[in-house]
């Protein structure tokens, strides 16, 4: 039993690193319908950022901040110049438009920062949390920003103007626009938080998976899981889905016999369809039903 | 975000509709092109004529893909596991059974279509992302399974398998590579013209019913889970003759040369190609297979970011793909036969 727990519990530290990515993931989609596969590569490239600006001297939270600014502007940046073009083009171009972004980001960081393995500072620290061996200050840290982060975007969408305006033009784009919405902007709004919200992500998972270009890519997989888990259309289903994923990973790499490393993500994404089988909108998500 | 359940109204399609007659090319441009595949291998060197039928065999693997997406409006990001299986198929056969190389392609064929209509089936369950996720799962756990100690005997593990190539048959007197060329057009030909075919006709029309819209087309009696997973398993038994195929040029199966970044080349080349352009295939498996050797002679340090640029210029410019290209030539052609 005390195995078990002492898993969870190490499930729970992982999937905070998920529940970050899916929540960002989830944002993204809510703002432009589409998953967006180069969204860890733009976490990565914000995490690199703020890491130039520490061995510049500037101190952590300071170039905390700076970052967000950073990745806030660049997210909307890039809706504006790159996939704003291609608003009309069908779904499958867009998608093909994200993985040249993801070769593209990728690349670029790894001609300017190469390619080497970097630290990567944590404001918490990392002692043992409440004296568990499982999780350090330093994951703990992790699932409260996640869980503020949570609580904060749900207080934006549900209590603010323009909160209400971005579900609205996610939902029914045309009937926003017939109550003056700006849906256009809208969408560059949702690309700039999604990428504010990654560049948090990235630089809360940097000190625990370093710092490097491909730092994202087995994150960002995980990520798209746990927010299909959850259920796309709910941030709230995102973080649960991200720390179930980190749980049911590290369960079936303890009980399920000859499951290496490298056995374990299939193993977590057959779980996962096996729910989609049952639950085709994920845990948390809305059903939608549509009009012939 | 209330959980209550909302009505949205059919807004756009996941693929376009694209209807049957614009899925192939003319007669008279077939044979033309047809005719410049069989005489071009004369003149170039061996290097040249491996590219090309590495071209045809990539060519053959977005087809499947598309008579996938484009036809039934399915996604796959799984069909590196179709293509790692009929690798595998023909690479075992021929090395443990010594199976002779041509009949090798029908068995991988069988094997894998039913590999595929039995993924097919809980896939059915699943449309847009979530069969994106899937079916991505299939092909991040393929390598995985080829790896399993258990088959180690058979596909060699993490080394893999080495293949030998094939000689001319008949005395024949021609290179390895150039009749392996001609072996693989005669295969792509066949398939072309098979799938062509296979889009005309009822099962064709049924997939395209449920591509444009499922509900409409079960309403008019299109049995709808037995079509979507039979384009599943055709798609997988072309995937997997492309596989075979590859095996044979290649010479080698290993894990690693099947993984997601294979699946995700093959889904680029369907966009660039046109989705639902069956003929644009083989102009995006050319973009697949030159353009990265293209963007690291541009520079070695940044190939991937010249990669990226040069995919987001062809996305631009023909947001449809190479499809785009063909309509507006053939309008030019009859601008000028009028005049």
């Amino acid at each position: 039993m005390e195995l078990f727990t002492n898993q969870v519990l190490a499930g729970i530290a992982t999937g905070a690193i998920y529940a970050c990515m899916a929540l960002a993931v989830v944002m993204i989609y809510q703002a432009i319908d589409h998953l967006n596969f180069a969204q860890g590569e733009m976490a990565m490239f914000a995490t690199f950022i703020s890491w130039q600006l520490m061995q510049w001297g500037v101190p952590y939270w300071a170039s905390f901040v700076i970052t967000l600014a950073f990745a806030f502007v660049g997210g909307v940046a890039i809706e504006r110049i790159l996939f704003k073009p291609l608003a009309k083009a069908p779904v499958l171009t867009n998608v093909a438009g994200f993985i040249a972004l993801f070769a593209i980001i990728n690349s670029s960081a790894g001609l300017i920062w190469d390619f080497t393995i970097k630290q990567y500072p944590t404001p918490f620290g990392s002692s043992p949390f409440l004296g568990s061996q499982l999780i350090s200050t330093h994951q703990a840290g992790m699932i409260g920003v996640t869980v503020l982060l949570l609580i904060a975007l749900y207080f934006f969408f549900q209590y603010t103007r323009i909160g209400l305006a971005m579900r609205a033009a996610a939902s029914v784009p045309e009937s926003a626009r017939l109550v003056g919405i700006n849906t256009s902007w809208m969408i560059a709004l949702g690309w700039g938080m999604a990428s504010a919200i990654g560049a948090i992500a990235g630089m809360l998972i940097a000190p625990v998976v370093f710092l490097e270009p491909n730092m994202m890519g087995g994150v960002l997989i995980y990520g798209f899981a746990a927010a299909v888990l959850g259920g796309l259309t709910s941030p709230f289903g995102a973080v649960v889905g991200g720390f179930l994923m980190g749980i049911f990973e590290n369960l079936a790499g303890t009980y399920i016999p000859g499951v290496g490393n490298e056995l374990k993500l299939p193993i977590a994404l057959a779980l996962i369809i096996s729910v989609l089988v049952v639950k085709p909108a994920g845990l948390f998500g809305r059903h939608i039903v549509k009009r012939v | 975000m209330s959980a209550a359940e909302e009505v949205v109204a059919e807004g756009h399609q996941a693929v376009e509709a694209v209807p049957k007659r614009a899925m192939t090319l003319g007669t008279g441009t077939s044979l033309v092109v047809l005719a410049a595949l069989l005489i071009v291998p004369l003149l170039v060197k061996n290097f040249i004529i491996f590219q090309m039928t590495m071209l045809l065999i990539y060519g053959l693997a977005v087809l499947a893909l598309n008579i996938l997406t484009g036809g039934s409006g399915q996604f796959s990001l799984g069909q590196s596991a179709f293509y790692a299986v009929g690798a595998y198929t023909s690479a075992v056969l021929m090395e443990h059974a010594n199976l002779n190389y041509a009949l090798t392609l029908p068995i991988s064929a069988v094997v894998c279509f039913g590999f595929g209509y039995l993924f097919g089936k809980p896939a059915l369950r699943l449309s847009g992302v979530y069969l994106a996720l899937a079916t991505f799962a299939l092909a991040t756990a393929m390598p995985q399974l080829l790896k399993l100690n258990f088959l180690e005997h058979w596909t060699g593990g993490v080394q893999g398998l080495v293949v030998t190539k094939p000689d001319a048959p008949f005395g024949l007197p021609m290179s390895q590579d150039t009749w392996l060329y001609y072996f693989t057009l005669l295969v792509t030909v066949a398939i072309y013209i098979f799938a062509v075919n296979l889009l005309r006709s009822r099962s064709g029309r049924a997939f395209m019913a449920i591509r444009d819209n499922e509900i409409a087309a079960s309403a008019m009696g299109v049995d709808v889970a037995r079509y979507k997973t039979l384009a599943f398993g055709v798609s997988a038994a072309v995937t997997g003759i492309a596989g075979s195929l590859g095996a044979i040029a290649v010479q080698f199966v290993a894990p690693d040369s099947y993984t997601i970044t294979l699946a995700i080349s093959l889904f680029l080349g369907m966009v660039v190609g046109g989705v639902g352009w069956l003929p644009g295939s083989f102009v995006g498996a050319a973009f697949i297979i030159f353009v990265p050797n293209m963007a690291e002679s541009i520079s070695k340090g940044l190939s991937g970011a010249v990669f990226g640029v040069l995919l987001f210029l062809v996305i631009y410019l023909v947001p449809h793909g190479a499809r785009q290209i063909a309509i507006l030539g053939q309008q030019l052609v009859g601008k000028l036969r009028k005049n």
